[in-house]
């Protein structure tokens, strides 16, 4: 082998270790692109509206994701906790996916109709005051800032290029949900929490 | 998925042990005891600053890790799925490892809860095995909002006490746990304005047998017959057929200050129990059930 070629040129050494990685990718990644049952959304599944959508960006930017996970795997001792096992269909118009890979606190794909809106607003203004042990930070905040929707059409604009099927209806209308100037940051995440993973019950 | 893909991902996998197993070998040099022989040690040529690099091989152990894990893989995607649509000889599925799981369980626990098919919820509540499992299945499902004590917080109610919003028999707990329970006290701010609610509070400590204005109580009285009876009866001892409070108790869920008791009356108060049947098998609540039960009939 012509070791003294590939040492001395970086470029032919950076085009090399490229090609030599992506054989990994193009088998494992790129195929779950386009076969059918990562693609298709499972019945009933709608791109979320205004309210959630944004709901969705402030779990973003709180960063609970960092903490919890939307991926329950398909073991008993999760699916005994959690309810049925996350599957790939749930989650074909979420940009970017919010799985997660770290539980500090539990799982949250199927937290949705779990516990009543009152007991979320109690448990995001301190978390402590209903679950004792809790370490989760509180976020007071929310109950202060309001959601102002100015940028929802947008988002949803942008959510419609990479295939969430956002009709133009719910683009024109998307910032009628905010109009009133009274919607919360902590209404808009409490009507995203509690709408995930309800699609699929099973009884533990 | 499509016979191209399958196609794709073995194709892809093949080359590439094939690939690493052909750079491996072709890399390859004598081993090192031949080479030991000679006492000039080779070395690849390259010089910095006067700094020469030997040319010897790669130590046997390292090599030989790198051909287990050609061959570790080989024996891996001959058993599990991982070419295309190959199954695997073995034909594992997550989902069939999942069912399995659930399988054993099934097998474990169906003994044990079919003991307790034939027993009644008060049964049940004195039944020791039945108490144990109750307490477990509450701790997961329900402490959240009612406190691992069942003593609940601000607007949890109290599981032990026997003050009952919707009634504490054993089907009415059944039934609240199943099917949840959706509490609506309007808020009257708009139809008895700030006067009427000051009036009908003082005349609720009166109910409650707390320190009250006598002539305000008085008014409170009147507005409280025409507003407030309908849902919490005439003597405001509640209804628990609409899971209207027992307001003459001085029992409140969302606190007894007056300040709290005057935004309740002045906003209302939209208590939910999500409802259970859809989440946790008809058995496990029967087990709560039980378990509520006999916590607030000790």
């Amino acid at each position: 082998m012509k070791h003294d070629i590939v040492e001395k040129n970086v470029a032919v050494l950076i085009v090399l270790t490229l090609v030599a990685m992506s054989f990994g990718g193009l088998a494992q990644v790129v195929p779950l692109f386009f076969i059918e049952s990562t693609t298709t959304p499972i019945e009933g599944l709608q791109p979320l509206p205004a309210l959630e959508l944004e709901g969705r960006d402030i779990y973003i930017r709180e960063g609970c994701h960092v903490c919890h996970t939307q991926m329950i795997r398909p073991f008993r001792s999760e699916t005994e906790r959690y309810g049925h096992y996350s599957v790939a269909g749930e989650h074909v118009y979420e940009h970017p996916f919010l799985w997660g890979s770290k539980r500090t606190g539990p799982d949250l794909a199927r937290v949705g109709a779990r516990y009543s809106d009152e007991w979320h607003r109690a448990h995001l203004y301190n978390p402590r005051d209903v679950v004792p042990i809790s370490n989760m930070p509180a976020f007071p905040w929310l109950f202060k800032n309001i959601v102002s929707g100015a940028d929802t059409a947008a988002k949803m604009r942008a959510l419609r290029i990479v295939g969430v099927p956002y009709s133009d209806a719910d683009i024109d209308n998307a910032a009628t949900a905010f109009a009133d100037g009274k919607v919360k940051e902590v209404d808009a995440l409490v009507a995203y929490l509690q709408q995930l993973g309800t699609l699929i019950t099973r009884k533990r | 998925m499509s016979t191209f893909w399958s196609l794709w991902i073995g194709i892809i996998t093949l080359v590439t042990i094939i690939g690493v197993s052909w750079v491996l070998v072709s890399n390859r040099r004598v081993s090192v005891k031949e080479k030991l022989k000679d006492d000039e040690v080779p070395t690849t040529g390259h010089v910095y600053d006067g700094i020469e690099e030997y040319d010897n091989p790669l130590p046997g152990w390292w090599f030989n890790m790198f051909v287990i894990s050609v061959v570790f893989a080989i024996v891996y995607l001959v058993l599990y799925p991982g070419m295309g649509n190959f199954p695997g000889v073995l034909g594992w599925t997550s989902h069939g490892q999942w069912q399995a799981q659930e399988k054993k369980a099934e097998d474990r626990f169906d003994v044990v809860y079919s003991t307790f098919a034939g027993l009644s919820i008060e049964e049940l509540a004195v039944n020791p095995e039945a108490f144990k499992i109750g307490r477990r299945l509450f701790g997961n499902n329900c402490a959240v909002c009612h406190g691992s004590d069942g003593r609940g917080s601000y607007g949890f109610p109290n599981l032990t006490d026997d003050d009952w919003l919707y009634g504490g028999s054993p089907e009415a707990i059944q039934h609240s746990i199943s099917h949840g329970r959706k509490g609506m006290m309007p808020a009257w701010s708009g139809v008895i304005g700030e006067d009427g609610v000051n009036q009908v509070s003082e005349y609720l400590f009166k109910l409650g047998a707390r320190d009250h204005d006598a002539s305000l109580a008085e008014d409170g009285a009147k507005v409280f017959a025409t507003f407030c009876a309908a849902c919490h009866g005439a003597d405001g001892s509640g209804n628990q057929a609409l899971g209207a409070p027992n307001l003459r108790d001085d029992i409140w869920l969302y606190g007894r200050s007056p300040l709290l008791i005057k935004t309740t009356i002045r906003s209302g108060r939209q208590g939910l129990m999500p409802s259970q049947n859809q989440q946790l098998q008809a058995s496990k609540i029967r087990l709560l059930s039980a378990y509520v039960y006999s916590q607030a009939h000790q």
